[in-house]
């Protein structure tokens, strides 16, 4: 036996990037490893986008307004479906590794958090993609979308925006299982739900009683539903979207920059109250 | 310039005044550590015996970063680990009683993202897992095997190569065999062995197993409720407690030391964490 003195020897941000590669790598080897949840978890997601659907289908009216609230559906389904996935994935970082055992090892190892989240992020959205276009070919045999003036690459843009400020976000909710093993679990899955509440994933935020519209302004996902919704009903550029880009720009520059710095602040906390720990 | 530091400092660990107390209730606390130091050279082997509950544990966390201090000061290769922890990890590794594995992936797979934690890539790790674990004597016909297929024993000498793969200059072991059967244990042992002869690594293990202090580390101490009471080598130590013409045992030496066996003093902290 031997010890190769190789990571001794490397440049700190090569050291960084071949752990941000071995995050992504060993979330793929899970997603390998659990592969019949993943695809009953796929199942589940389209079985339910379908429903939605089929909610527009039977809504009544012309055949073009049926297209119309049908595609509108399905676009909060799929965008939901991604953009939850990114938050799901980042803001379960702790406690994941928490469940499995793995924490300690990982929070003495030399990758920065800034590695560690970023390997979470780049997986989460690449796997997130993945998902939605099987979902988006399985959709696409059930009903007639109205997609005639479709914008795909100003929609692409948008999501993409929107990705940067949402795993930002997750940075932020990552923070809580830091702080309560337990607790910190249960609130970014409130943070999930209040999400989906207040974003108009199925509907207008037109309908949410006034004291709860002004909530959506906060969350990323209604920015980036608006501007979705625009490029692929309404054949809109990705340029006209300007009222929706700035502020999936400006999340996008504060939180992961604030996620970062809470989950240090969160880090500093449960090593100086001995949190740090495996639980189950 | 960190590596050159590390090079050219004379020990590998030196620890002073290390104090560390958890809230236990409102008002409560309990110390885990009380004004604890040691000095741990390059190349030695230090044991720390103490029943479960004497703040091993703690002690191992604290030098791997994952515990702040109260106060005192932890350096490793003579640069503050508190205050410049990432400028040491990549030094040192630790392996603990819980193997900290994720348990549907197989040995590969988890030694092959331990490794890259540390910068090191699947070209560089491939081909030194094989070595490590045929030197190990691990099978590798089951290096694809999940985690949870293979025995305890089986996980604890993965959690060894996985430390090994990172080229360590500080071992911490914590309880490495706590919980093997007598082969198994047997085996990880002759690693640790292994370990210090081939990689020059310095080692600081944790346990409460007598022979096994006794039999693998060039000085002991012992830990008890957070404080170490004593520290040398095992012949200094029955030496300054012999009475009479035989020299005590390693068990006799810790009695007299703390005045209760180790058992007793397990038994005794299960009741305070009972009570807490």
């Amino acid at each position: 036996m031997h010890a190769a003195s190789a990571p001794l020897t490397k440049p700190g941000w090569l050291r960084e990037l071949i752990a941000v590669w071995g995050y992504a790598q060993r979330n793929y080897y899970l997603t390998k490893r659990y592969v019949l949840w993943e695809v009953v978890w796929l199942v589940y997601t389209t079985m339910n986008a379908l429903t939605i659907g089929f909610i527009g289908v039977g809504s009544g009216g012309s055949a073009e307004e049926i297209a119309r609230l049908t595609t509108f559906l399905l676009i909060g389904s799929m965008v939901w479906s991604y953009l939850s996935m990114i938050f799901d994935l980042l803001s379960e970082t702790v406690s994941w590794e928490r469940w499995e055992g793995t924490i300690e090892y990982t929070f003495m190892s030399p990758a920065s958090r800034v590695t560690q989240l970023l390997g979470m992020g780049v997986y989460a959205i690449v796997y997130g993609m993945a998902r939605v276009i099987v979902m988006l070919i399985a959709i696409s045999f059930f009903f007639d979308l109205s997609l005639g003036d479709a914008n795909y690459l100003g929609a692409a843009g948008i999501l993409a925006v929107c990705s940067v400020s949402l795993v930002g976000f997750g940075m932020v909710a990552a923070v809580m299982p830091l702080l309560s093993p337990e607790k910190g679990q249960q609130v970014t899955s409130i943070v999930t739900a209040v999400l989906l509440l207040i974003s108009g994933i199925y509907y207008s935020i037109d309908v949410l009683p006034g004291w709860m519209q002004p909530l959506a302004y906060l969350s990323p996902v209604y920015y980036a539903l608006d501007g979705i919704r625009e490029t692929l009903l309404e054949g809109q550029t990705f340029g006209s979207q300007w009222d929706n880009i700035w502020p999936l720009l400006i999340m996008g520059a504060v939180f992961p920059p604030l996620g970062l710095w809470l989950f240090q602040r969160g880090e500093h906390y449960a090593k100086r109250t001995g949190r740090l720990k495996r639980a189950g | 310039m960190t590596l050159e530091k590390i090079q050219r400092a004379k020990h590998a660990l030196e620890l002073r005044n290390i104090d560390k107390r958890f809230k236990k209730g409102r008002k409560d606390y309990a110390y885990a550590l009380k004004s604890v130091s040691l000095t741990l050279n390059r190349g030695e082997v230090v044991g720390i015996l103490g029943p479960n509950g004497s703040g091993k544990s703690t002690l191992i966390r604290v030098i791997s970063t994952l515990t702040l201090p109260d106060s005192g000061e932890v350096d490793v290769f003579g640069i503050d680990a508190v205050k410049h922890p990432k400028e040491v990890q990549r030094y040192m590794n630790r392996v603990s009683v819980e193997a900290s594995f994720f348990k549907k992936l197989s040995s590969m797979e988890n030694l092959i993202f331990g490794a890259k934690l540390y910068g090191v890539t699947d070209r560089e790790s491939k081909p030194m897992i094989r070595e490590i674990l045929d030197g190990i004597g691990f099978d590798f016909t089951r290096v694809n095997e999940p985690m949870e297929h293979l025995s305890r024993g089986m996980q604890q000498k993965i959690a060894l190569a996985r430390a090994l793969l990172t080229s360590p200059m500080l071992m911490l072991l914590d309880e490495p065999t706590t919980g093997l059967d007598p082969r198994s244990k047997k085996d990880v042992q002759e690693l640790i062995r292994a370990i210090r002869a081939d990689h020059e690594s310095s080692i600081l293990l944790c346990t409460h197993d007598m022979g096994e202090a006794e039999e693998l580390c060039d000085r002991i101490g012992i830990l008890l409720n957070g404080e170490l009471i004593a520290l040398d080598t095992a012949e200094n130590l029955k030496r300054q407690h012999q009475v009479g013409d035989r020299p005590p045992t390693l068990e006799e030496v810790f009695m007299a030391a703390t005045g209760t066996t180790l058992e007793e003093a397990e038994f005794e902290n299960k009741d305070e964490k009972k009570a807490a």
